[in-house]
């Protein structure tokens, strides 16, 4: 079990390093091939795993080598495969193993094709350690890795000045949040002595209710950076500038549940804070309304898909704050799925119309590209919510929760943000791929995407319908490890009319959606209509001018402040100071240098002049050794 | 004041040093250089000879006779190579010696 | 009582004469003060008891060394002044008086030790001259024949460097050879 655990480990770096050695030459196929078996290596591994917990019920772990033994800090390079890792490992791996494939195709006329795999299977290795690490150090050393590997596939295209600029601002956002997380692992190292997951949360429920708050608030506001909660939520948006693939991968199904993926690790943490978990929860259900207030009316598809992630991991936030853990890691699983699924569509349709993004330019493309508008539909389905699929059993599960514990503000407004959610799904859809036909007459000429590449997707529209059905047995293996509450609704009545009346709405809000945007007169707005003018829209198509806030509050005075201490400071204190000692050493050489003259008169006058000097100091010397003599 | 003790050998010895010091950083003709060499050691000599007679050891003495011999011999090889360099430029002033320059 | 009005004889004559040496613009006035200094020095040897130095310090200063020094003075136009840089005469005198000062300083405080053991000590009685001639050739024997080693380079030296012609050698030459060399000497003053 060991062998797979490390063959599920370093597949992907060692498919990284065979991709790197093409790095800086033209493409080579290859270089995109072999990652992708070994990844597919990687996910078998990961799956003989999963046959393994699911069946014994124990975990696996294993501990590679010492890190850090200095006095009483030991840190070791150790890995465990529980069930909650192993859940991980699984969407990690699936959904990576299927947006390699497809990127074969996607980058397929990018010139640095090689150089997309590197960074894609080193993110992956990153994943596999944060998500496999029995520490929270490994952890970090993972939390930083995908950082890392994010900032280089947003920032792929670094020509782009928006590119490197977005890339930049996610990173720099995590940063500001990772040091939140540090706060919070120093507070656990100093408070427990190890930083073992075992160890510490063990003895956590020693410890006393501050501190433990102030843990568990630390460790969350690293959670908070890397999936976007707000108001550290503007990187995902803008992370939208790298490759498709990337966004399916990393800001849909993998980094972005890093957060989540931390705090369900941190149950035993969180549920001896209950106040804490209220405000997680409060928060998770904020930002679910918040993100999809936002995508109603977006005019690029990447950007409305990547709200719609900030509004879903809200919803896992709002599920793990209420202590349903094993609902979050549900639904983060089924989320996965899908929202991959769909963002690896909208790949299809924006290869198809040359990188245009805005949906109100497309439209009848449903014509053409029949696999992508099924599997694009088969996934806003399962976004929005109905029966039979995914998304179904783990949101329904989500907003059970939060009734049941009678929290019925966040209830309502997670009902209220699944109805926005089915609305600008089918809103894209019905833009794109149904109603009038708008882009032939700007000059687009669309054709559905390799074969091989939908292949590759199918795996993920198959996972997406049938998850839901694995909950019970997701649902016994998990709670061997995290907290087994079921939510149960005391009058059988009331639930079906909650479900019911869910699976309603949602259904209500699909047929307006496809009503407004199928309809024949949808023209590309172009700034005059009355709505695009109303307060309601400008508000919403400027994310709440918060991008607009940060930009003049935090970045630009930050800047100034820079800039002065550069100027001011830097070149003219620092670098004055040592260009100063420099200059005092070339001047005393220019001016002794005069002493070599070769002329004997004036160097026999340098050499009285030593003597003198030198007789002086023993003069000086001989009394002092005298007169300290005396007076011992 | 009467009674000449080593203190007043060794004043003279210092007085004749500096005027021999005086002589070397002031000449600029190479053979009174050498003249003021001369008085250099002669000064010398008087304090080794004073300190051997007031310590009633010999030592000073022969340091005294060694040092004449050198200097002896280093007027020979001094005065050979003076005129060497007379030989080829004609004059022996010390600034037209600057050679070393650095 | 002697010995004072001597030696603050002999130290003014000599300081007079050295001052003489290093400031007068005459050379020949140099030279002449020079040797009379090494004749009041010698006094000082004899002064302090040490005879045979005394007697080396005329003999060998005074009459070899000078006599070295007069046929150095050949190259001079001696009707001529001494032609000295402007010097800044300031810095000269101060700074030789300072270490003077200094060097007095140094003897005055009281760093003298007192009851140093001799190596070699005086022994009355025996004359001064018979007492170096057994140090010297006992203790100071390895010495005394690095220095004759040393004069005698110093000899060589100063034969190499001053003399002309050396590539000759007519010790070696038979009478025939000389003859030749003769004439064609007498040969290139004819013509």
């Amino acid at each position: 079990m060991e062998l797979f655990l490390y063959t599920a480990l370093f597949s992907p770096l060692v498919g990284s390093l065979f991709a790197s050695i093409f790095a800086r030459k033209k493409k080579t196929l290859i270089a995109g091939i072999v990652p992708s078996i070994l990844l597919g290596v990687s996910l078998i591994s990961s799956t003989m795993l999963l046959i393994f917990v699911l069946a014994s019920g124990q975990s696996v772990q294993v501990e590679m080598m010492t890190w850090m033994e200095t006095g009483n800090l030991y840190i070791p390079f150790g890995f465990v495969v529980d069930q909650i890792s192993v859940t991980m490992m699984m969407v990690v791996t699936v959904v990576s193993t299927v947006v390699h494939v497809y990127a074969i195709g996607y980058m397929s006329h990018d010139k640095a094709f090689n150089r997309f795999f590197v960074w894609l299977s080193a993110f992956v290795f990153s994943m596999m350690i944060l998500v496999m690490s029995d520490n929270f150090a490994g952890l970090f050393i993972g939390w930083e890795g995908v950082g890392l590997c994010s900032w280089a596939l947003i920032g792929f295209w670094y020509h782009k000045e928006s590119a490197t600029w977005a890339a930049n601002e996610a990173f720099i956002m995590n940063r500001i949040a990772d040091l939140g997380m540090l706060i919070g692992i120093f507070l656990v190292f100093w408070n427990t002595g190890t930083l073992q997951y075992a160890g510490a949360f063990e003895a956590m429920q020693t410890l006393d209710h501050g501190t433990l708050t102030m843990i568990g608030i630390f460790l969350f506001i690293g959670a908070m950076g890397k999936s976007a909660q707000f108001p550290l939520h503007t990187w995902l948006a803008d992370a939208m500038e790298g490759p498709t693939p990337v966004s399916a991968l990393i800001h849909a199904a993998t980094m972005v549940t890093a957060g989540v993926y931390l705090v369900v690790r941190s149950n035993e943490l969180y549920s001896l804070i209950p106040n804490v978990g209220l405000f997680i929860a409060s928060l998770g259900a904020f930002v679910a309304i918040f993100a999809a207030t936002m995508a109603l009316v977006n005019r690029d598809i990447k950007r409305v898909i990547a709200y719609s992630t900030l509004s879903q991991l809200g919803y896992m936030f709002a599920a793990a704050g209420l202590g349903a853990y094993w609902v979050a890691l549900f639904h983060l699983m089924a989320h996965a799925f899908f929202k991959a699924l769909l963002f690896l569509g909208g790949g299809n349709v924006m290869h198809a119309m040359s990188d245009e993004l805005d949906p109100f330019k497309m439209g009848g493309l449903g014509k053409t590209m029949k696999a992508s508008m099924i599997l694009m539909t088969l996934a806003s389905v399962a976004l929005a919510g109905l029966f039979p699929l995914a998304g179904f059993f783990s949101k329904d599960m989500i907003l059970e929760a939060a009734f049941v514990e009678h929290h019925f503000i966040i209830y309502g407004v997670l009902l209220f943000t699944a109805g926005l959610t089915a609305f600008y799904s089918f809103r894209i859809i019905a833009l794109i791929f149904h109603g009038e036909d708008r882009h032939t007459a700007l000059g687009f000429h669309p054709h559905e995407a390799y074969p091989f590449m939908i292949k590759a997707m199918i795996p993920l529209a198959i996972l997406a319908a049938i998850a839901g059905f694995a909950r019970p047995y997701y649902f016994d293996m998990v709670t061997l490890v995290l907290p087994d509450t079921e939510y149960h609704i005391h009058s059988a009545a009331t639930y079906w009319i909650m479900t019911i009346g869910t699976q309603l709405f949602v259904i209500a809000a699909i047929y307006f959606a496809y009503k407004k945007y199928m309809s024949s007169d949808i023209k590309v707005p172009d700034g005059t209509s009355d709505m695009e003018n109303s307060f309601k829209y400008k508000l919403l198509i400027n994310q709440y001018y918060i991008p607009y806030a940060y930009e003049e509050f935090l970045v630009k005075p930050y800047r100034a402040l820079s800039a002065f201490f550069w100027r001011q400071i830097d070149q003219k204190v620092v670098d004055a100071t040592v260009d100063g000692i420099a200059g005092i050493f070339y001047s005393t050489g220019e001016s002794t240098r005069t002493m070599q003259s070769g002329n004997l008169s004036t160097m026999l006058k340098w050499m009285v002049t030593g003597l003198v000097i030198l007789l002086s100091l023993a003069v000086v010397f001989g009394l002092a050794a005298n007169y300290t003599n005396l007076g011992v | 004041m009467m009674e000449i003790g080593l203190n007043h050998y060794l004043v003279l010895s210092t007085i004749l040093f500096s005027i021999g010091l005086i002589g070397v950083m002031r000449r600029k003709n190479l053979l009174m250089l050498f003249f003021a060499t001369e008085i250099l050691l002669n000064s010398v000599n008087i304090g080794f000879a004073a300190i051997s007679h007031y310590y009633g050891d010999l030592t000073g003495q022969m340091f005294a006779f060694f040092v004449i011999a050198i200097a002896a011999s280093e007027v020979a090889v001094g005065l050979g190579l003076l005129i060497v360099w007379h030989k080829r430029h004609n004059n022996i002033d010390l600034d037209n010696m600057s050679t070393m320059k650095g | 009582m002697f010995e004072a009005i001597s030696f603050y004889l002999f130290a003014f004559l000599t300081i007079a004469m050295f001052f003489i040496t290093v400031t007068t613009s005459q050379a020949l006035y140099a030279l002449t003060a020079l040797a009379a200094g090494m004749i009041f020095i010698s006094a000082f040897f004899f002064i302090l008891g040490a005879d045979f130095l005394g007697a080396v310090q005329i003999v060998v200063y005074s009459g070899a060394v000078m006599a070295l020094y007069a046929f150095g003075m050949m190259f001079f136009d001696t009707t001529r002044d001494l032609k000295e840089k402007q010097g800044n005469n300031f810095i000269i005198y101060g700074l030789s008086v300072v270490a003077a000062v200094l060097v007095v300083v140094i003897f005055a405080a009281p760093m003298v030790a007192d009851g140093v053991p001799a190596l070699y000590p005086i022994v009355e009685g025996i004359g001064n001259t018979q007492e170096v001639g057994i140090v010297l050739f006992t203790k100071y024997l390895i010495p005394f024949e690095v220095a004759a080693i040393m004069l005698l380079v110093a000899m060589v030296a100063g034969i190499v460097l001053a003399g002309k012609k050396m590539d000759l050698s007519l010790t070696m030459m038979s009478d025939a050879e000389v003859r030749d060399l003769k004439e064609d000497k007498n040969k290139k003053v004819l013509s």
